[in-house]
C-alpha cells in the first residue's frame, strides 16, 4: 500500500519527527519572514509564470528525458536519465537559485548569501546573483576550493566573492556553519540562499517546492513516451535533486531510491540529531559530535540529509543505500563509454547504484528513472587520476 | 538560581570547559576574582554562535576528549561558591536524552543552561526537563526579537535573560556595539529577571558602559583568548578583576530584583 507522502509539513516545517527550525535567536525573525514570503510568492501565479519564464528562456528548462538504448540492454532494465546536466550552470542548482533569487528580489535584498561544496550551488548562486543584480558571497571549505578550482574561477568571473572556511572539516559542513554565522551578522540586509533540502524551516519545504520542477517535468515526459518508471533513483547529499525527482513521483508506485556516498551515509549509519537548524539523520558519534564525512564528491561530502528524507526512510516510502568511491568512477566510465554522458561525481553515485542493482534489487524488465544531477567538466582532474586507461 | 542576590552588578565569565588539564583552575581564578557565576561552555563539534577564538578552543577541548560527562566527572572538584551555567548546543542534550542530559548537569552542581540554538519554537521540552531536574533553562534575545516575541522570551526565561549585545557571533570587538545598550533598556522594560549582556562585551569599558542599562555582562572570548594564549590562571583572574572595578566604579544603583529565579 502506498504511504502518502511529500505534502506540506506542519506550521513549524515539521515532516513527521524530523525538520523544525533549530536557529540562533538573531535569525529567527528572518526564518518567519521567509516563510511567510515564500507561502506569499508560491501563492501568487505571476510569480510562478516568472519563475518558470526564467528557467524556459534563462536556464533551458525543460531538461530532457534520454533513453539510455545500449546500458539498458546491457543491463536488462529500461534506463531514462532525467538530464538536469544540459541547465545553464551544469546542474540541477539552478533551479532552486532562481527561485530564491527572485523571492530575495521580492524581498528587497540586495545581498545574496550561500554555502557551496562542489562548488555548483555556488556557480548558480554567482550566476542568479549576476542575472538580477545582487551582491553575492559564497562560503566554500579549503578542500573543496582545492579540488573543485574551476568552480571557484567561474564563481570569482561571475562577480562573487568566495571566502575561504578553514574551520573543521573544511568541507560543506563547515560551509554551511560559517555562511550561517555570516548571515546572524548581516541578517538585516542579506538573504541567504540555502542550497540544499536542509536547514531551518522554510528551506526543506522551498528549495523541494523549486527543484520538483524535475519530477514534474519528467512525470509528464515519461508518460509522452509512455514509461512508467518502476525505480526513480537519485544521489543525495543534503537531497535537493532527489527531492526534486521523487516530489514528481510520490504518488505513484515508483520506488523511490536515494543513494548515499559510502562515507557520508546518514540514513543507514546516522541517529537522530540536530545541527544545521533542524532534526534529522546525522552521522554523530557517542557524545553527540557530528562526526566528518568522506567522500570522493565533495556534493555528497555531508554528515546529515534534509529532514524530509529521514522522514520519508522512517515511513519506508522512501529507501537509502550506499555506494562507494570506486563503484562511483567505474560509472563515470561505463556512462562514458556507452551513452556518451559524462556525469558529476555526484550524480554518478545514482548510477553506480543502477550498476551494481540491476537484476538485483532492481528486477530485469523494471523501467528506472536516473537523475543525472549534473555533468562531470568540474570533477575532470579527479576523474582523469583516478579513471583506468580514461584517455 | 537568584544571581541579584548579591545587589551588584552582574559579571559572568566564561570558560571552555575540558580546554586543557587544569581547566578547572581558570574558573576558580574567575571566581575568586568577582565573578557572580561562571558559564561552563561544553564544548560541541559544530558553534554556530562562536567566532574563531571559542570555535578554537572547542576544537582544543574536543580534541583532548571532552564529553558532557568528563565536564560532569571534572565539576566534582569544583570548589566555588558562586552558580555554574552550562552554555553548549542542543545537539548535547538531545543525544543523551533530555532528562538524562539535565540529570548530569544538576549532578555536576550546575544551575542553568544556555542553549543559543533552541528558539523558543522549538525549546518548551527543554524547558520542561531543565525545570523537573532544577535547572534553571536561560533564554535569549536578540536585537531582531520584536517587542512581542521579547515579551515571551522574558516571561519563559528562568535565572536571567540573555540579551545579545549585537548581530554577530561572539569575538572581541573594538567598540561596544549601540545595539547592547538598546538590548539591555528593552529587556528590563518587559521584565523583572536579570538583563545581561552578552556577545562583543569586550573590554572593562565596555561593561562600565553596560552597567547603567544592563543588570551584567557575560564575558566569553577575551577570557578564552587569554586560557589559549597563556593557559595562566593569573591572566584570567587579572581580567575578571578588571571587569569586576569597572563594574563596581561605573555601578549606578542595582534594579529591585524578581522575587526568585
Ligand atoms: C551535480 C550535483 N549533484 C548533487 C549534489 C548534491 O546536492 P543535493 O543532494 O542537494 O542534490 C551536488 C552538490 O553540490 C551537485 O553539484
Amino acid at each position: 500500500m502506498r504511504v502518502a507522502a511529500m505534502g506540506a509539513p506542519t506550521e513549524q516545517g515539521w515532516f513527521g519527527r524530523f525538520g523544525g527550525r533549530f536557529v540562533p535567536e538573531p535569525i529567527v525573525p528572518a526564518c518567519l519572514e521567509l516563510a511567510a514570503a515564500f507561502a506569499d510568492a508560491w501563492a501568487d501565479p505571476a510569480f510562478r509564470v516568472e519563475f518558470d519564464e526564467v528557467l524556459r528562456q534563462y536556464t533551458g528548462r525543460p531538461s530532457p528525458v534520454t533513453e539510455c538504448r545500449r546500458l539498458s540492454a546491457d543491463l536488462g532494465v529500461r534506463v531514462l536519465v532525467k538530464r538536469e546536466d544540459l541547465n545553464h550552470t551544469g546542474s540541477h542548482k539552478i533551479n532552486n537559485v532562481v527561485g530564491q533569487a527572485l523571492l530575495a528580489r521580492r524581498m528587497g535584498k540586495r545581498r545574496f548569501l550561500a554555502e557551496t561544496g562542489a562548488g555548483q550551488h555556488g556557480v548558480a548562486a554567482a550566476t542568479a546573483a549576476a542575472l538580477f543584480g545582487l551582491d553575492c558571497v559564497v562560503f566554500m571549505g579549503e578542500v573543496d576550493m582545492a579540488r573543485q578550482r574551476l568552480n571557484v574561477g567561474r564563481m570569482e568571473l561571475l562577480g562573487a566573492e568566495v571566502r575561504p572556511v578553514t574551520s573543521g572539516s573544511r568541507t560543506l559542513k563547515d560551509a554551511l556553519n560559517d555562511a550561517l554565522r555570516e548571515w546572524v551578522a548581516t541578517v538585516e540586509d542579506t538573504y541567504y540562499c540555502l542550497g540544499t533540502v536542509a536547514g531551518p524551516h522554510p528551506y526543506p519545504l522551498m528549495v523541494r517546492e523549486f527543484q520538483r520542477v524535475i519530477g514534474d517535468e519528467a512525470h509528464a515526459q515519461c508518460q509522452a513516451i509512455d514509461a512508467t518508471p518502476t525505480h526513480v533513483v537519485a544521489c543525495v547529499g543534503g537531497g535537493s535533486n532527489a527531492a526534486g525527482i521523487f516530489a514528481g513521483f510520490a504518488d505513484t508506485d515508483a520506488a523511490l531510491i536515494g543513494v548515499e556516498a559510502a562515507g557520508g551515509a546518514s540514513v543507514s549509519e546516522g541517529r537522530p540529531g540536530v545541527v544545521h537548524g533542524s532534526r534529522s539523520l546525522l552521522l554523530q558519534d557517542d557524545a553527540g559530535q557530528v562526526v566528518e564525512a568522506y567522500s570522493i564528491s565533495a556534493g555528497l561530502d555531508y554528515p546529515g540529509i534534509g529532514p524530509e528524507h529521514a522522514h520519508l526512510a522512517e515511513i519506508g516510502r522512501a529507501t537509502y543505500p550506499t555506494v562507494t568511491d570506486a563503484e562511483v568512477i567505474t560509472a563515470v566510465r561505463v556512462l562514458s563509454r556507452s551513452e556518451g554522458l559524462i556525469p558529476a561525481l555526484e550524480s554518478a553515485h545514482a548510477f553506480a547504484y543502477v550498476l551494481r542493482e540491476a537484476g538485483r534489487e532492481i528486477p530485469p524488465g523494471s523501467t528506472v528513472l536516473v537523475n543525472m544531477s549534473g555533468r562531470g567538466d568540474k570533477d575532470m582532474d579527479q576523474i582523469l587520476e583516478r579513471v583506468d586507461g580514461a584517455r | 538560581m537568584n544571581l541579584r542576590s548579591r545587589g551588584r552588578k552582574l559579571l559572568v565569565p566564561y570558560v571552555t570547559a575540558g580546554v586543557s588539564d587544569n581547566w578547572l583552575d581558570h574558573v576558580h581564578a574567575a571566581v575568586d576574582a568577582g565573578a557572580d557565576a561562571v558559564e561552563i561552555g561544553i564544548p560541541f563539534s559544530d558553534p554556530v554562535i562562536d567566532g574563531p577564538v571559542i570555535q578554537a578552543a572547542s576544537v582544543r577541548a574536543l580534541e583532548r576528549g571532552t564529553t558532557p560527562s568528563t565536564v560532569a566527572r571534572d565539576l566534582a572538584r569544583y570548589r566555588g561558591d558562586v552558580p555554574l551555567i552550562a552554555m553548549t548546543y542542543y545537539n548535547l542534550a538531545h543525544n543523551l536524552g533530555l532528562a538524562e542530559f539535565a540529570d548530569l548537569l544538576v549532578s555536576a552542581g550546575i544551575a542553568g543552561t544556555i542553549l543559543p540554538d533552541l528558539p523558543i519554537e522549538e525549546s518548551a521540552p527543554w524547558e520542561r526537563a531543565a525545570a523537573d531536574a532544577g535547572l534553571a533553562a536561560v533564554l535569549l534575545a536578540a536585537p531582531t526579537t520584536p517587542d512581542d516575541r521579547l515579551a515571551e522570551i522574558c516571561r519563559r526565561s528562568r535565572g536571567f535573560v540573555y540579551g545579545m549585545g549585537l548581530l554577530g557571533v561572539t569575538g572581541e570587538r573594538p567598540d561596544l556595539a549601540t545595539s547592547a545598550r538598546t538590548m539591555a533598556r528593552r529587556i528590563t522594560a518587559v521584565t523583572d529577571l536579570p538583563a545581561l549582556i552578552g556577545v562583543g562585551v569586550s573590554k572593562p569599558e565596555h561593561a562600565a558602559t553596560l552597567a547603567t542599562d544592563a543588570d551584567g555582562v557575560i564575558v566569553g572570548t577575551p577570557v578564552v583568548r587569554r586560557i589559549l594564549e597563556s593557559d595562566d590562571a593569573d591572566q584570567v583572574a587579572t581580567l575578571v578583576a578588571q571587569f569586576r572595578t569597572a563594574l563596581d566604579t561605573a555601578a549606578p544603583p542595582t534594579r529591585a530584583f524578581a522575587a526568585a529565579g
